[in-house]
C-alpha cells in the first residue's frame, strides 16, 4: 500500500461508451463476453465521472467503445467532458457518424478526432473491417473533420495482412490532411487472441516495417507526426504497460467497472468497484484491483531486483497471465523471462484460414 | 538535446497553438501543462513564460524583447532558446508558425 502523498494521479481516462460497433474487426481487443446496452451507463453518470475524474488529475479523456457515435448523447458526453475542463478526444470507426453529426461535436468542443483506417487498399480495408464500404465512409469523414478544423488522427492497426503498406498508409493520411498517424501492430488481447495465428506478422516483416517507421519520420518531419505502438511478440524488452498499473490512466467500461487498463478482466481473482456505487477517487486509492500491482510488493524474479523495473514495471500483468498463466510473473516478452522461448513459438505459429469475426 | 529544429522561425511570425492544443495550468499535476492529440507534455517554467505568448498576435520578435526584459537576460540567449523550443514544437505540430 501507497502512502496518500505518495499515491500517484492519473493523467488519462478511457471512456468505453458502449462495446456496440458496426465493424468486426478480427484484431478487436475488447472482451470475448461484451456490456448489453441495457447495462450502459447513462448521461448524467458520466457527467459524474468527468467531473470526478477531474478531481483526481486526469487531462484528457478518450472516448472510445465499440464505436462511441452508437450513443444518441455522445454530444452532451462531449459537452460534460469539457464543462468538466477535460480534453475531449473522440476515439471513431467513422461507420455511422454522419458528416452533420461531426458539426455537432466540434461544436459540443471536441478537442481531436481518431480515425482507424484498416488498409490503404480498400477492398482490403473492408474485409478486414468486416464491413462492405467502410473504407470510404471512414475517408469521408476524415475530410469532413479536416474541414471543420479538427485535428486529426488517423490509427492503422498493422498486421499480417498489411504490414507491407505503412508508406502508403502515412500518405493517405496525409493526404487525408491528418497532423498525427498512429501505427499499432496488433496487441494480443480480447478477440485478437483468437485470431492471433491469422494475424502474426513475420519477423522480416516486422524489422522492414519498423525501418520503414523510422524513414518516414524522418522524411515528413514537420507534416505529420508518426507514433507506433511497437509489435511485441518480437520484442527483446516488455513495453511499460498502461505507464504502470494504476500510475497513469484508468478505464471505466461501458457498465461502469473501473479497470487499471483496458484488458485487466482477464486476469482471475481481481476484484473491481463499479462508478454506480463508488466515487473514482475512492476506486483509485482502495479498489483492490488497483493496489493488486502497484508499486514492487508483488514482483516475483527476474523483475524484482532488475533495473529495469521502474521503467517497464514488468512489462503486462494481461500478458503474463494470458501467456505464463500467473499475473505476477515477468511479462514474456522479455527475455530475461524463463518463458520467453514460448513467446517466440507462438509468434511462429501461421493460420492461413479465414479470421473469425464476432458473430 | 534535442536536435536542430527542421522548421525555419522567422523573427516576425506570429506563432500560435493549433486547434486541439492547449495549455493549461494544473495543480494536482504540478504546474503547467500542454495538452495535445494524445498526449501530455509538462512545460517547465520558461517554456510555459513563452507558450503563454504564443497567442497568434505577437511576434518572435516582441516575444523575445518582452522575455529578456522581464528576465533581465541577455537578448541573443533569450532568442536562441525561443526559436529552438517553436521550431521543435512546429515539427511535433504543437504549434503554427
Amino acid at each position: 500500500m501507497l502512502a496518500p502523498e505518495s499515491m500517484p494521479r492519473p493523467l488519462g481516462l478511457l471512456a468505453e461508451l458502449t462495446h456496440r460497433c458496426p465493424l468486426g474487426c478480427p484484431y478487436c481487443s475488447n472482451p470475448l463476453t461484451l456490456d448489453k446496452r441495457s447495462d450502459e451507463l447513462d448521461t448524467e453518470t458520466w457527467a459524474r465521472v468527468f467531473c470526478e475524474a477531474a478531481g483526481l488529475g486526469v487531462l484528457q479523456v478518450h472516448l472510445s467503445g465499440g464505436e462511441p457515435a452508437a450513443r444518441r448523447d455522445l454530444e452532451q458526453i462531449v459537452k460534460a467532458a469539457r464543462d468538466a475542463q477535460l480534453y475531449a478526444n473522440l476515439i471513431t470507426s467513422a461507420v455511422g457518424v454522419t458528416a452533420e453529426r461531426m458539426r455537432a461535436l466540434a461544436d459540443a468542443g471536441l478537442d481531436h478526432v481518431q480515425i482507424s483506417i484498416q488498409d490503404s487498399e480498400q477492398k482490403s480495408a473492408d474485409h478486414i473491417a468486416g464491413y462492405e464500404g467502410a473504407s470510404q465512409r471512414k475517408r469521408a469523414l476524415a475530410a469532413e473533420a479536416v474541414k471543420l478544423g479538427l485535428p486529426l488522427t488517423i490509427n492503422m492497426v498493422v498486421h499480417r495482412a498489411n504490414i507491407e503498406r505503412v508508406e502508403p498508409m502515412v500518405e493517405l493520411a496525409l493526404n487525408l490532411g491528418a497532423t498525427r498517424v498512429e501505427i499499432a501492430h496488433v496487441q494480443y488481447y480480447g478477440w485478437a487472441m483468437k485470431n492471433r495465428a491469422a494475424l502474426m506478422p513475420t519477423r522480416e516483416q516486422v524489422e522492414r516495417a519498423v525501418k520503414e517507421v523510422e524513414m518516414l519520420r524522418q522524411k515528413h518531419r514537420g507534416r505529420i507526426v508518426i507514433d507506433a505502438v511497437v509489435p511485441d511478440y518480437y520484442a527483446r524488452f516488455p513495453k511499460p504497460c498502461v505507464g504502470g498499473w494504476g500510475r497513469r490512466s484508468l478505464n471505466v467500461t461501458p457498465a461502469g467497472r473501473v479497470l487499471p487498463c483496458h484488458a485487466a478482466e482477464v486476469i482471475p481473482g481481481l476484484e473491481f468497484w463499479n462508478v454506480r456505487e463508488h466515487s473514482l477517487e475512492d476506486i483509485w486509492r482502495n479498489a483492490p484491483a488497483f493496489n493488486a500491482f502497484r508499486g514492487d510488493d508483488w514482483m516475483q524474479e527476474p523483475c524484482k531486483s532488475c533495473a529495469m523495473k521502474e521503467k517497464d514495471f514488468g512489462g503486462c500483468r494481461c500478458q503474463a497471465f494470458l501467456i505464463v498463466g500467473d499475473a505476477r510473473a515477468a511479462d514474456p516478452v522479455c527475455h530475461l523471462s524463463p518463458h520467453h522461448a514460448r513467446v517466440e513459438e507462438l509468434a511462429q505459429m501461421r493460420d492461413e484460414t479465414a479470421y473469425a469475426y464476432r458473430g | 538535446m534535442s536536435e536542430q529544429p527542421k522548421a525555419a522561425v522567422s523573427p516576425t511570425a506570429c506563432p500560435r497553438l493549433p486547434r486541439g492544443v492547449r495549455l493549461v495550468h494544473n495543480e494536482a499535476q504540478g504546474g503547467w501543462l500542454l495538452l495535445a492529440p494524445e498526449r501530455v507534455f509538462k512545460a517547465d517554467a520558461i517554456s510555459a513564460e513563452i507558450l503563454k505568448r504564443c497567442t497568434g498576435e505577437t511576434t518572435v520578435d516582441a516575444m523575445v524583447d518582452d522575455l529578456a526584459k522581464s528576465f533581465n537576460a541577455p537578448r541573443d540567449r533569450i532568442f536562441a532558446d525561443v526559436t529552438i523550443l517553436i521550431g521543435g514544437l512546429a515539427d511535433k505540430k504543437l504549434l503554427e508558425l
